[in-house]
């Protein structure tokens, strides 16, 4: 009860002025989770890099157990995760933090590219990291998996959001999901929208309330994980990420939707 | 510093003059849906209301809706491109749709979500207001008025006004069915014989003073039952161009037909009546709105003239060779304008489509090589890029060709026109679209563009006798229609010539 309380005040998005302070202040873990071989060009200072497919290799609990160590992150850490994706692989690698027990972890408000367009500083020094201990505290309740899925799915209590393109949507999905693709999370300039206008949107779709939400997207909840932290971001209690998305949900042959007597989209992707 | 401060900016880019949107019909159309989806509103009334908000209804599915939005006179700024490709990729499929009557469509929308577009839509004075429903449709306007050689005067500022008169004017909310309004440059350019109102115009010498004024031409259409406008008078001058409208609007409101479906257009009522007698109808009633206006109602035209202004170069790339495919393109996609050293070249387009990031890299387009600083959405689906200096024109067709829409043909049959058809539409029979797009391809293979034969003809095709691609004007026609072999039904085509 105590760690729920606490953490309510964890922001999703940390903005850019907090975290150059923060950044200022050494109280801040940063991680920078593109591929390596842009982190070493140049990336925010002090940032540390973890790859999301390095993660995606392995993301058992044990496994990231070890990343996060070695990342120098304890349980108090303050950890923000950046990208130049809008988002998503960032969102990917904070939830698995999230997942592990480590609750003090947000998304820098902007991608890496904005950051340098707008002339802030970056460098390309390696910082030196002492391994920390952190514990495991796993957390069930942010992640779906697909028999949790199918026994729930058909429940009106749960909203099942899918965040691929609405092409992808139209062609199959998931049954009784409802599309809301990533895209229309963002502002050209943040990676989310601002809280009044990501809830006068979820509003209008009925996205609100004490319903359990569960997103997805095309394969490792990426995008869904960009949708897992908007939802967040107007405070809805109960979201969860089903992780292995619809690539799994195909593989194992489980049913899907379709819209019916549509074709537009055999045209419009060509 | 905050960020929410910094946005790129972009000084050199005109913007849209007028604000065609209102912000609080986003809330309003929200709450209405929120009103609908809790039965509150019944289905008619609120068929109604989404229509005169420019949202049309989606085939077989009530969730989704296709967002018309309005581009009077075809004026379309890059800050409009670039939003309408953010909101395609937020809200619709990725790409946007040109239609026949310089309107831009966005499909697949969630019901839902339509308050969001037309949110969007008002942050660059947008609307999709009476784009749909028995209202005053988008006011269309040739996309050569203001260059054409043959014009006589610019009209674009007269179709600006007659739609910023018309836009939410009471008199046009409830109309017996939709209206539509074709100002073009002259006779060749445009189609003013098959809407309800078509202009061209023309000035007369009164003694040694030069006067404005149109040639009108009313009750013509297009549909399963086609029928060619009759010219009013000789000569309309410009100060009863208003007092006409109205007139003509409101003998239609009283006398047309509300009950039949099938017959309730303008041009039934001139039918039925006769022309002769809708036509005294129609000077007697303008005689009566010109002395019964309270105050004096008239045109805002607006007569500044927009400023042509050469974007600056910060490098030219010079001696590049040029390339057969240059050669084919300027032949068939650019007209000279009266403008001495400029052009306005034409982009076909897919039976119409573009997908958001060509609409992006269009904007930026624009910028760069329209001294008007904005683009004119055509008749046939296309877009016209004018004032373009004659030195700049193998510069922007190497650009276009980088995002596909230098496709050659633009003025010729190798640019065929199909309407949404089965793709989207709830009365279509066939799939148009798809035809459409597979001939433009054929007859690109087989280099028909290059032929001189085919130019200044077309190929049009509707999904149904309606005539959204305009089949009847074509110089060949398809209309689909559904055969039946037994029990089974199946598309067909008919062919007219």
């Amino acid at each position: 009860m105590c760690g729920m309380s606490r953490e309510k005040t964890i922001k999703t998005t940390t903005d850019i002025d907090s975290l150059r302070s923060e950044i200022r202040d050494k109280s801040v873990r940063v991680i920078d989770v593109r591929r390596e071989e842009d982190y070493k060009q140049s990336h925010i200072p002090t940032a540390v890099n973890l790859p999301l497919a390095n993660l995606l290799s392995d993301d058992t609990p044990e496994r990231v157990l070890k990343l996060v160590n070695t990342m120098g992150i304890d349980d108090e850490t303050h950890v923000v995760v950046y990208d130049d994706t809008f988002g998503a692989l960032a969102s990917r690698v904070a939830w698995t933090l999230e997942y592990l027990g480590h609750f003090d972890v947000s998304l820098l408000e902007t991608t890496f590219s904005k950051w340098k367009s707008l002339g802030l500083e970056h460098d390309n020094n390696i910082p030196d990291i002492q391994n920390s201990n952190h514990s495991i505290h796993l957390k069930p309740e942010i992640l779906a998996t697909s028999d949790y899925l199918e026994k729930t799915k058909d429940s009106p209590e749960v909203i099942l959001i899918d965040n691929r393109e609405r092409l992808n949507f139209l062609e199959q999905h998931i049954p009784g999901a409802i599309s809301l693709p990533y895209r229309t999370l963002a502002t050209p300039e943040k990676i989310l929208r601002s809280k009044e206008d990501m809830k006068r949107l979820l509003d209008n779709r009925g996205i609100s309330g004490n319903s359990e939400i569960i997103t997805y997207c095309g394969s490792v909840g990426t995008l869904s994980g960009l949708a897992y932290y908007a939802l967040k971001s107007v405070g809805l209690p109960n979201v969860k990420l089903y992780v292995k998305s619809f690539k799994e949900w195909k593989g194992l042959e489980k049913p899907i939707a379709k819209q019916e007597d549509a074709n537009y989209w055999d045209l419009s992707a060509e | 510093m905050t960020v929410s401060g910094i946005k790129q900016s972009h000084q050199d880019s005109t913007k849209p003059k007028i604000n065609w949107a209102r912000i609080e019909e986003a809330e309003d159309f929200a709450n209405t849906v929120k009103l609908f989806r809790q039965g509150k509103y019944d289905e008619d009334s609120f068929r109604r209301y989404r229509l005169q908000h420019g949202a049309y209804g989606t085939r077989m599915t009530s969730d989704y809706a296709m967002v018309r939005i309005k581009l009077p006179a075809g004026e379309i700024y890059p800050n409009q491109l670039e939003k309408i490709a953010q909101l395609s990729e937020q809200f619709s499929i990725g790409s946007a749709h040109f239609s026949t009557r310089e309107n831009i469509q966005l499909h697949w929308v969630i019901l839902e979500d339509v308050s969001e577009i037309l949110r969007g839509l008002a942050e660059v004075g947008l609307t999709s207001r009476e784009a749909c429903g028995n209202s005053v449709r988008n006011v269309m306007c040739s996309p050569l008025s203001g260059v054409c050689p043959d014009e006589q005067f610019d009209s674009t500022p007269y179709a600006l006004a007659t739609a910023r008169f018309f836009l939410r004017n009471p008199m046009a909310q409830n109309l017996p069915r939709k209206f539509k309004f074709n100002f073009t440059c002259c006779e060749n350019h445009g189609m003013v014989r098959m809407v309800d109102v078509g202009l061209i115009p023309q000035t007369r010498d009164l003694n040694g003073i030069i006067q404005k004024g149109f040639r009108i031409f009313l009750g013509g259409g297009l549909g399963n039952k086609s029928f060619v406008g009759y010219q009013l008078e000789e000569f309309t001058p410009e100060e009863d161009l208003l007092y006409t409208s109205i007139a003509v609007i409101r003998i239609f409101d009283r006398l047309g037909d509300r009950k039949n479906m099938a017959r309730n257009r303008m041009r039934y009522l001139v039918n039925d009546m006769g022309w002769e007698k809708f036509q005294n109808l129609v000077l007697k009633e303008r005689a009566v709105v010109r002395a019964t206006q309270s105050v004096v109602t008239h045109l805002d035209v607006d007569h500044t003239p927009t400023e042509i202004k050469k974007p600056i170069r910060i490098s030219d790339e010079s001696g590049n060779s040029i390339s057969d495919g240059y050669t084919r393109w300027l032949k068939n996609n650019a007209l000279k304008q009266k403008q001495s050293q400029y052009y306005s070249v034409f982009l076909t387009l897919e039976a119409g489509d573009i997908t958001s990031s060509q609409l992006i890299a269009l904007a930026t387009i624009v910028r760069e090589f329209s001294s008007e600083g904005h683009a004119r959405a055509g008749f046939v689906q296309n877009i016209a890029l004018r004032y373009i200096h004659e030195d700049d024109l193998s510069r922007l067709y190497s650009k276009l060709l980088a995002i596909g829409l230098a496709k050659s043909g633009a003025l010729t049959m190798a640019a065929p026109v199909g309407c949404s058809g089965t793709t989207s539409c709830n009365l279509a029979l066939t799939n148009s679209h798809r035809l459409a797009k597979e001939i433009q391809r054929k007859f690109l293979d087989l280099k028909l563009d290059q032929d001189d034969d085919l130019r200044d003809s077309s190929i049009k095709i509707s999904g149904c006798p309606n005539s959204c691609a305009q089949h009847g004007i074509a110089t060949i026609g398809f209309f689909g229609g559904g055969g039946r072999a037994g029990r089974e039904m199946y598309p067909n085509y008919q062919m007219s010539l």
